[in-house]
């Protein structure tokens, strides 16, 4: 822009974006690879011009300048090419000549992210790097008064249950006298929480699934996967391996149509119905999936047309109450399978939680609560829902596990946490804190795509591109070209890897702990926080 | 780490033979207190067997209201038992008040009422003396059940032994425990000492309870009033075994599969693997994660030991017919019983409970892979 050119409110400069292209001339080899693998068209190849000094000894010659032009790569300033910091042209550049860094000044970017009175859509994650989990140590260690155990050698019993489970005076009742006794599924607490076959692209989501068949097939892990609110396809569906998955009825019912045709066609049943009332990330907000990956895959499994955006209600059209609702759909999905199955609701954790839960404890057929904190992923939502809507996941679960405790359910109703788990990498610790604050299994969905498919995002607002289906690692786009990026072979393999350090870390920290008969759910005095009044609220031991 | 001492003999012996044995693993222990359960009483106590007996310690003030809440609740005493302190006191062991062993004649209001109603209102009143004394700590109450008296102390066991007189002839058991403390401080409230006890069953532990916390809010929530108290992580042993027994109605070949459930593929290859899956899964928060070696007594008098999965802890039965003695080290057992085979000595594995029944003819060792008698 010419200095003398009308200058619109939203004309930004480079130092105006939160991500700055930082490109090294006398490397670059104007290869083009970085350009074509941008995924916002942040950078072009561009003209510069250059000005030569000509000298010469011969006093006679005059002093020229003289101007030359040379090619290099070039920032965009538009709003919608603003460079994302996904660092994809480092990855591709042959000579370490690009690489975005952050802005370390203000960001004026921010304040025009609304153009044509669209605010701000993402993808990904609240974006703050602060987590609770990270706090909380393990000072409960046996040393001397009781030995500690080997992680590496002693026996370990690290599952969990999923299910409604029976008093056991009434459960052994009803075994006696061959009544109908709750479905109860015995799994690993690391679960991979809803991701849907939609937002996840088909490589991302057959490595997920191969991963996870593999981890109980050849391993003997019970690992399971929900599929999140967009159907499976038909295949798993009727395949044995659906024993392994969860599938995830939400409020816009996406896929149902198939998933019910398939019934009949089920060589097994599926692990659990997950009924998603709530996500962790934007509460209060449906499920969304943006127009631009409703490719016709999608279309069919879901059962809509291509090319429209798909968002959820917020609530479920059936809702009236929340007995209805959630005693309906309990029945019916149960009914579905003829009472063979789990069903439990997900919610997003809010200070409202405890109802639901309290409602559950009347249920007998509720089998267990899923509860999603503020610092859960998400495919797509409002910044404002992720950056400010939401409850910690902590407090919020630690409430809902002394509630059970005060009317002796705590084993009854089992509850599974999600959001923010491994957040800043430390999974396996932040997954033993909840549960030893009271969860029965923790729900990871970000964590795998980092782990497993290397995403680009981090806390600190990169990429998050995930609702535009242009995810430069094809792990939530819907376009070949870019799938085609992620071999799906090796997310299986990071599954693997993922799961089986997973369980490790596990031991190495519940062994110290004295602990390897059963998962220490609500092994509170285990847990101390340098946060006095963080102590307090989750009832847990105040250390310095 | 404590030390343990059983014994369930024909003829009615003394507790200082426990506390022998207990002098004997000395090493082990830090000889800071003692806990001694006696059953299936001989002496005076022989010719009362149905009647209860309230065994703690009370202060000039605490014994008056005692006596007025029991006269008030129709309970006469029957027979007491004196227990005269020295007038030199005891390095390490607080001044008290009175040691109390007083057999009660039950209130006519209560012939009418079943076995449970009794057992129930018996563990009430106890309970609520042991409430109305935490406030002035005047009143400290161990049991209150038939044919069963419980001295606790702080202080080497054998000279809490001759301090209190145990050794007179009139104090005489069938069925006794005995535990060595290690660890107690001298502020330590008496009731964190083993055994403990619960309408008539009782149990004692070594080692910590890892899984303390979850195991102490399930049971807290049972909403069964004598499943509190809880200053030691030992005390869900026994509120186990009684919410095994009696809120389950299972034997005591159940108890090990509460506390220690067998692993999956075990449980597959056994006879009642329906049953003990769905025990392993509504019983879960029972698990108990060890170090511990339990040694209990039922209703009955059977005497028990069983240890944590991993077996972490010693333990060791033996002796002869009519005289069994359950031990945490060989020497306490040796001590005891020198002249037994001990080519029969038994140490109970991560699978098995030895049970000596209240015949007290032999050991039986109950592994958990076998069949269970299940009450179905």
């Amino acid at each position: 822009m010419s200095s003398n050119r009308t200058i619109t409110p939203s004309t930004l400069s480079l130092s105006d974006l939160p991500w700055q292209i930082n490109w090294n001339k006398d490397r670059c080899t104007l290869c083009g690879q970085c350009t074509a693998v941008c995924p916002v068209q942040a950078i072009k190849l561009s003209v510069f011009r250059k000005r030569n000094l000509d000298t010469s000894l011969d006093p006679a010659k005059r002093r020229m300048s003289g101007f030359e032009t040379f090619y290099g790569i070039k920032q965009n300033t538009t709003i919608e090419e603003a460079c994302i910091g996904c660092a994809m042209c480092s990855m591709v550049c042959p000579n370490d000549a690009i690489a975005p860094e952050r802005n370390p000044g203000t960001e004026r970017f921010k304040f025009h992210r609304d153009q044509e009175g669209v605010p701000r859509t993402r993808g990904g994650r609240r974006n703050s790097t602060d987590s609770l989990l990270d706090q909380i140590k393990f000072i409960r260690i046996s040393m001397l008064t009781d030995p500690a155990l080997d992680a590496g050698r002693h026996e370990f019993e690290l599952k969990t249950l999923l299910g409604r489970i029976l008093p056991p005076k009434e459960n052994l009742h009803r075994l006696k006298t061959k009544g109908w006794i709750p479905p109860v599924r015995e799994i690993y607490p690391l679960i991979i929480g809803g991701m849907s076959f939609g937002a996840l692209s088909p490589t991302m989501w057959e490595g997920l699934q191969m991963g996870v068949a593999y981890l109980n097939e050849e391993l003997g892990m019970p690992v399971r996967i929900s599929t999140g609110e967009g159907g499976c396809p038909p295949r798993l569906l009727k395949s044995r391996f659906l024993k392994y998955v969860i599938l995830q009825i939400a409020s816009g019912y996406f896929g149902w149509d198939e998933i019910i045709h398939a019934i009949p066609h089920m060589k097994e049943d599926p692990c659990a119905i997950e009924i998603k009332y709530g996500q962790g990330a934007k509460p209060g907000d449906g499920g969304l999936l943006m127009w631009h990956k409703v490719n016709k895959l999608i279309a069919a499994i879901r059962g809509v047309p291509q090319g429209v955006s798909l968002p959820s209600p917020p609530t479920h059209q059936t809702q009236y109450s929340i007995e209805e609702s959630v005693a309906k759909m309990i029945m019916s999905m149960s009914m579905a399978w003829g009472f063979r199955v789990p069903v439990y609701p997900k919610i997003s954790a809010s200070s409202t939680s405890l109802a639901v839960l309290n409602n559950l404890t009347r249920n007998d057929y509720a089998s267990a609560l899923a509860i999603d904190g503020e610092d859960g992923g998400t495919g797509a939502a409002y910044s404002v829902s992720m950056d400010h809507m939401g409850h910690p996941i902590a407090s919020c679960l630690r409430d809902n596990y002394l509630n059970l405790v005060k009317i002796g359910k705590q084993n009854e109703i089992p509850l599974f946490a999600g959001g923010g788990i491994g957040k800043n990498g430390n999974i396996a610790a932040n997954a033993a804190s909840l549960i030893m604050l009271g969860a029965s299994g923790v729900q990871i969905g970000k964590y795998v795509m980092q782990a497993a498919a290397g995403c680009v995002g981090t806390e600190r607002d990169r990429c998050n591109v995930c609702n535009l289906g242009i995810c430069p690692k094809g792990i939530t786009s819907q376009d070949p070209r870019l799938y085609r990026r992620l071999d799906p072979e090796h997310v299986a393999q990071r599954i693997v890897d993922l799961f089986v350090s997973f369980d490790m870390e596990l031991k190495k920290i519940v062994a110290p702990l004295g602990r390897s008969t059963s998962l220490p759910i609500g092994m509170s005095d285990a847990l101390g926080i340098n946060d006095y009044e963080a102590a307090q609220r989750l009832n847990i031991k105040y250390v310095v | 780490m404590c030390r343990l001492f059983a014994l369930t003999s024909k003829e009615p012996v003394s507790p200082m033979l426990a506390i022998k044995a207990l002098d004997v693993m000395k090493e082990g222990h830090d000889g800071s207190g003692v806990g001694i359960l006696l059953r299936d009483l001989g002496g005076p106590f022989e010719e009362m067997k149905d009647v209860p007996i309230l065994s703690g310690i009370f202060s000039e003030e605490g014994i008056r209201k005692l006596d007025l809440f029991m006269m008030d609740r129709g309970f006469m005493t029957k027979y007491k038992m004196n227990i005269k302190l020295p007038k030199e006191g005891l390095e390490g062991t607080p001044r008290r008040g009175m040691y109390l062993i007083r057999a009660y004649e039950y209130p006519e209001s209560w012939e009418t009422l079943d076995k449970d109603e009794i057992a129930h209102g018996l563990m009430s009143i106890r309970l609520k003396i042991r409430d109305m004394g935490e406030e002035k700590k005047d009143m400290i109450v161990y049991s209150f059940w038939p044919d069963t008296i419980m001295v606790k102390e702080l202080g080497d066991p054998m000279a809490i032994g001759e301090y209190l007189g145990l050794d007179r002839k009139d104090l005489k058991a069938r069925t006794i425990m005995a535990q060595g403390r290690q660890n107690t401080n001298y502020a330590i409230n008496l009731y964190a000492c083993h055994p403990f006890f619960v309408e008539g069953f009782s149990t004692m532990t070594n080692g910590e309870n890892t899984a303390f916390i979850p195991i102490k809010d399930f049971l807290s929530s049972r909403k069964f009033p004598g499943y509190s108290g809880y200053q030691s992580d030992s005390e869900v042993f026994a509120h186990i075994l009684h919410y095994t027994m009696k809120e389950l109605g299972l034997g005591l070949d159940a108890y090990k599969h509460i506390i220690t459930p067998l692993q999956d593929r075990d449980i597959d290859a056994h006879a009642d693997k329906d049953f003990l899956r769905h025990l392993k899964k509504t019983c879960r928060q029972l698990i108990i994660d060890g170090p511990n070696c339990v040694i209990g007594t039922l209703l009955d008098n059977t005497l028990f030991m069983a240890q944590d999965r991993k077996k972490l802890r010693p333990g060791v039965v033996g002796g002869r017919p009519g005289f069994f003695a359950f031990s945490s080290e060989i020497c306490g057992l040796d001590a005891v019983i020198p002249d037994r085979d001990k080519s029969k000595d038994i140490q109970p594995m991560h699978l098995d409970t030895a049970i000596v029944g209240p015949d007290r003819q032999e050991i039986k060792i109950c592994r958990q892979t076998e069949p269970l008698r299940l009450p179905l």
